[in-house]
Parts: C-alpha cells; sequence; structure tokens
C-alpha cells in the first residue's frame, strides 16, 4: 500500500467532514502540522473540534482556522496567544474544554493504546475534577478521565521512510506521538521523505503502522517567542 | 530589608541537591538556574526535554529548540528529548525530585491557586496541574503579599485551585515558610524582618 501523497489537499481527500474530531500534534507553534492545517482550511470544512494541546497564533496554526469559523471546539491546555481566539470565546462562539497539559496527553496517548479511560490524581480538588468519578487507591483519590479517539489524526514530523517510520526533531516531537496514535486514520507531514531503508530501525520514534498517508513538504516553522544571549565580546 | 526576585531565586536553590531533576516555572522561578553554582542539576521542560541549556546566542535561535514557555532555548551534552505523554509520564509518576513555582494564593493546608482568575481572560492550566500533583516537592517563590498588601499566604484559597494540599514550601521575600499539619512555620526570616512582622502579613495561621 502506497502512503505517499502529492500534497496535503490529496492527503486528506476522503477524510475531512463537518463536526468531526481531529487531533493536532505540536505545541505552540514547534512542530505544528502547518500544511496540513492549511489543507484543512481549504477544504472549508466547519464544526470542527480540535484536541491540541494550544490554538495557535492569529494567521498561524489552528489559528487560521479560527480566522475561518471553522472550529466549534477545543480541547486545550492553554490558549493564551491568539487575540482571534479570545473575541470568539468570550463571545460565546468557541467552546473550550481545558485539560490539564499531562492528561491531554495521556487522553491521546490512552486512546491510540485502546484504553478508554485512566485515572490520575492530577486535577483531584479541582475545577477539573468536577462530575468526573473519583476512586480512591490505597489513600489517594484519582480522578477518571477518557481516552480520546479521534476521527482524524494530523502530525509533523523531521523524517519519515516510505512506510512512514518516522523521526521527530528536538522540542518538535512533543504531542505528535501520542496525537497520531488516537486517530482512526493519520496524516503526518514530513520535512524529507527518505528511501525504506536509510533510517536505523532502531532510532525510529513512531513506527510507520501509525501513519496511513504522508507527505513531504516546505516548512515555515515560525518561532513565537524568540530569546537569545548576547555573543561576550572579546 | 525583605530579599528582592533575585534573592528569593538564590534561596530557592539552596533546596536543591546534587543530582536532582527539577522543573522551573515562569517568572522568579527561571532565575533559579542562575544560582544552582558547583551543584549538578538537570532542568527538565515538560514539553519534552530533560538537560535544558541558556537560550541561544543571535542568529541560533532553532524553532524546533523551544522551552515551555515557548522561548527558544539550547541543548546541552546530557540531553534527552521525549513526546509529551512520556514527559508528564515522569512528572505524575514522581520521577522530577523538585518543582518550583510562582503562585497567586497558597493557604495554610497547601492549596494552591496559580491558574485563574474568574471574571479576567482564561489561558489554561498548561502543565501546572501535572506538576503539582505528580512531583516530589513543590516549592512555592512568590512575594508575600499582593499589590494592594494583602495576604496571599490565606486560611483557604479564593480563587480558582492548581492543586489541593501541593504546596511543602513557600519562599517569599519575607521569608521561608513550611507547609506543616496544622498551619504554617515560619523556617527563616529575610534579614532584619521579624516573626512578628511575618505574622503580621500573613492571614494563614502560623504555628
Amino acid at each position: 500500500m502506497k502512503k505517499i501523497f502529492a500534497n496535503a489537499t490529496e492527503a486528506l481527500d476522503g477524510l475531512l467532514h463537518d463536526d468531526m474530531l481531529i487531533a493536532a500534534g505540536g505545541f505552540g507553534l514547534c512542530g505544528i502540522p502547518e500544511l496540513l492545517l492549511q489543507a484543512v482550511q481549504d477544504s472549508g470544512v466547519t464544526g470542527l473540534t480540535f484536541a491540541s494541546n494550544n490554538a495557535g497564533v492569529d494567521n498561524f496554526g489552528i489559528g487560521i482556522l479560527l480566522e475561518t469559523r471553522q472550529v466549534k471546539k477545543m480541547m486545550s491546555s492553554y490558549v493564551g496567544e491568539n487575540d482571534e481566539f479570545m473575541r470568539q470565546y468570550l463571545s460565546g462562539e468557541l467552546e473550550i474544554e481545558f485539560n490539564p497539559q499531562g492528561t491531554l496527553a495521556e487522553r491521546m496517548r490512552a486512546g491510540g493504546c485502546g484504553i478508554p479511560g485512566f485515572y490520575t490524581r492530577t486535577g483531584v480538588g479541582t475545577q477539573v475534577a468536577e462530575g468526573k468519578e473519583h476512586k480512591d487507591f490505597g489513600s489517594e483519590t484519582y480522578i477518571l478521565e477518557r481516552g480520546i479517539f479521534a476521527d482524524l489524526s494530523i502530525v509533523k514530523a523531521w523524517k519519515a521512510d516510505e512506510t512512514g517510520n518516522a523521526i521527530f526533531r528536538k522540542t518538535a516531537r512533543n504531542f505528535n506521538p501520542p496525537a497520531a496514535m488516537c486517530g482512526k486514520v493519520c496524516v503526518m507531514e514530513v520535512e524529507e521523505i527518505v528511501p525504506t531503508g536509510s533510517l536505523d530501525p532502531d532510532h525510529i520514534h513512531l513506527p510507520g503502522i501509525y501513519v496511513h498517508r504522508l507527505i513531504q513538504g516546505e516548512h515555515e516553522k515560525r518561532i513565537e517567542q524568540r530569546t537569545v544571549q548576547k555573543k561576550e565580546t572579546a | 530589608m525583605p530579599w528582592d526576585r533575585n534573592q528569593m531565586a538564590e534561596r530557592a536553590a539552596q533546596e536543591l541537591e546534587d543530582g536532582m531533576y527539577v522543573n522551573l516555572g515562569i517568572g522568579i522561578p527561571t532565575l533559579v538556574a542562575n544560582y544552582v553554582g558547583a551543584k549538578d542539576i538537570t532542568l527538565q521542560s515538560e514539553n519534552g526535554m530533560l538537560g535544558m541549556g541558556p537560550f541561544p546566542f543571535e542568529g541560533e535561535e532553532d524553532p524546533d529548540l523551544i522551552n515551555a514557555g515557548k522561548q527558544t532555548i539550547t541543548e546541552l551534552k546530557r540531553t534527552a528529548y521525549f513526546d509529551s505523554a512520556q514527559s508528564f509520564g515522569m512528572i505524575r509518576g514522581g520521577k522530577i525530585a523538585v518543582a518550583i513555582l510562582g503562585a497567586m494564593e497558597v493557604s495554610e493546608a497547601g492549596d494552591l491557586a496559580n491558574w485563574m482568575i474568574p471574571g479576567k481572560l482564561v489561558k489554561g492550566m498548561g502543565g501546572a496541574m501535572d506538576l503539582v500533583a505528580g512531583v516530589g516537592r513543590v516549592i512555592v517563590v512568590m512575594d508575600h503579599t499582593n499589590k494592594h498588601g494583602a495576604s496571599k499566604l490565606l486560611k483557604e484559597c479564593t480563587l480558582p485551585l492548581t492543586g489541593k494540599g501541593v504546596v511543602d514550601l513557600v519562599i517569599t521575600n519575607l521569608g521561608v515558610l513550611e507547609v506543616g499539619h496544622k498551619g504554617l512555620h515560619i523556617l527563616e526570616t529575610a534579614p532584619d524582618v521579624s516573626r512578628d512582622e511575618i505574622r503580621a502579613a500573613t492571614e494563614a495561621a502560623i504555628v
């Protein structure tokens, strides 16, 4: 089965529909599937729910789908850097379900591993625990969190071979592996598709079993907060 | 003389021991890294990195290498990268020895509020709830009082909680307080700050 597609639009062909749940990788703007997000915007599907740690910024990342009102709900841990997001959220046009960051990651991982629920201490005694089952193990109280089973995963890796075995680079890995795992179908964009056999099998971060469709493309890789130090002048 | 931001960070650094894996929050906690001295401390960044290095030199920024505050950073020889599920697995699993965080309120029972103010813009809790629930020891570094002069150490938190009974130690500009069974214990005072001054500035029970 051939996994490689010519571009993001072709790779998403037949996979998109209104009111679907999409899991997306990335942390801030680092490691986001920027080409696939653009293709989702171009498709015009609406009523989308995104399981994604953040919501991008105005004009980039998931932010481009907010501008076109294609998103109904976000499942995220932090959404601070987006004016259009805040406007839609405060006016009630956009729903948000805040998840603690580790709970969101584990919900994706669990969904991808066939685990419908798990107990965690995170959030006990806070708003996050309201309405959730509580259970004591030993002397500790835990809450039940549910695995995420997404209709589609869109993720970004650094390199993949033609079978979808993938390698990420530095902190751009972040949510991409768990997001990739929890979708019924996973589409991955990479900076370079390399010949099968050229990656060391011991160095694969995400095995190709999780990757159904694959594209290569040019990435802008925008930096959200450029922080530097000056070189000491001799 | 109450401590300033850097002195609070320096005092917090004294709590760290050789060999520890540590997570530092944004603000004053970030400054703690400047005062670890010769101690062998590995910093975790919860977006997926152990062994966080300093900011890059101008022109050497890498968009694939950021910290949890989304700032560009660098790697060290010891650095390891991993995904978000594993990152919070090591946090939830108690592998991180200490988290040093800022706070808006801390109660005498160690409840922590630092993620939302009702009626104001809510941006989300990020990884704070996972950190306080999972790491071995939670140290809060914050001013003793708010800008109106009211105590930030309270009998009960008024703001929505980040975690219940999670704080172990509080370092303020006035001193160091430990969360005990029936209230806070003053362990140390800033230079020329008396215990009575700390009591007067504190709503929470001090025992």
